[in-house]
């Protein structure tokens, strides 16, 4: 593409994205107002040290490392691998060796 | 200094003997206290990790979770007071983390986690309004560079991230398609939004970001993906409020 063929290829796409921009976002602008942010978005986002941590519960410091429950995992389908081996989750019980 | 590096080390690792100078009110060894204080450190550090990477511990399981976030807040403590950005070694923590390898994606979704978090916490930024665009010269649009809104962030992966995400967190929301998926996360109007964008789309953002001119940004794109349209790209950059600075 030559430089003014590309100048004119960039200014119609810049003029068409203002224009189509304006036709959907004029009806809705919007204004700063905090505090409102859906709650369930914020919660899921701010992370932890944001909200009010609850005392400490009595938790074991041991390494012990055992696969009982298993979350959702398992409910998702996801493409093999390379090699045709399944990409699913488990719930059997995983290699005991840790790293050290 | 030696007793306030004996009194860290102490602190995650339970096996670690009391540190010397730790007595009770009669001057005897408080070693009861001192395990009950250092169960707190790591508690409370587990809760953050818990709060941190909430889709990590569905897809693993609560008690999992724990077990390999109390693995890893003795790897990686805080190096930073803010608690809010704790975490953020765990994604190449989970790439290296052998037992959990056939569940590949792991790192990935908790890269997006992160990801969220620090769109979140990024700074405001006042997007220009769309006409600006349209008040300079046409001749000068393709060699327009742009600050991009601080709270953009693009997580690329070979997984299905955003539906992994969206499966776990949003109710009824439909099995993840097999399939590779690029995240973008914007904040425009102060809620997260998040979305999949096509990897051309990706290197789009992702050259603007690093400060190329609109054409070359333009040609990275294309280069990648041969239909890429700048037109969408350009409409994507406005209504996600992303362009907060535009050089001449």
């Amino acid at each position: 593409m030559s430089k003014s063929m590309k100048s004119l290829a960039v200014a119609s796409a810049v003029a068409a994205a203002v224009v189509s921009h304006a036709n959907t976002a004029s009806a809705q602008s919007k204004e700063k107002c905090y505090g409102v942010s859906l709650a369930g978005q914020n919660g899921c986002a701010a992370g932890p040290g944001t909200s009010c941590a609850g005392t400490s519960t009595v938790d074991y410091q041991g390494n012990a490392w055992s696969l009982v429950d298993a979350g959702t995992c398992t409910e998702i389908k996801l493409p093999e691998m390379a090699d045709g081996t399944a990409r699913s989750g488990s719930t059997e019980a995983l290699e005991r060796d840790l790293p050290s | 200094m030696a007793v306030q590096s004996q009194f860290a080390q102490a602190l995650l690792d339970p096996a670690h003997p009391v540190p010397d100078g730790v007595v009770d009110p009669s001057g005897r060894p408080a070693g009861k206290r001192f395990n009950v204080y250092r169960n707190n450190v790591v508690v409370s550090l587990l809760d953050a990790m818990e709060t941190a990477f909430p889709v990590i511990r569905k897809l693993i399981g609560t008690e999992n979770f724990r077990n390999l976030a109390g693995l890893y807040v003795r790897q990686h403590p805080p190096k930073s007071p803010l608690l809010m950005f704790y975490g953020t070694d765990f994604p190449a923590f989970l790439d290296g983390f052998t037992p959990l390898a056939h569940v590949p994606y792991l790192a990935d979704v908790a890269r997006l986690e992160l990801a969220r978090r620090s769109a979140y916490h990024a700074a405001d930024a006042t997007p220009v309004p769309a006409d600006a665009l349209s008040q300079i010269a046409p001749a000068r649009l393709m060699h327009l560079r742009f600050t991009l809104a601080p709270a953009l962030q693009i997580v690329p992966s070979p997984y299905p991230v955003v539906a992994l995400w969206d499966y776990n967190m949003t109710p009824d929301a439909p099995q993840p398609p097999a399939e590779a998926q690029t995240a973008l996360i914007t904040r425009p109007a102060f809620d997260l939004h998040m979305q999949v964008i096509p990897p051309a789309v990706a290197a789009f953002l992702g050259a603007l970001r690093q400060g190329n001119p609109l054409d070359t940004a333009f040609d990275t794109a294309s280069a990648l993906d041969g239909a890429f349209d700048l037109t969408a790209g350009i409409v994507l950059l406005l209504q996600s409020e992303l362009i907060v600075e535009i050089h001449l």
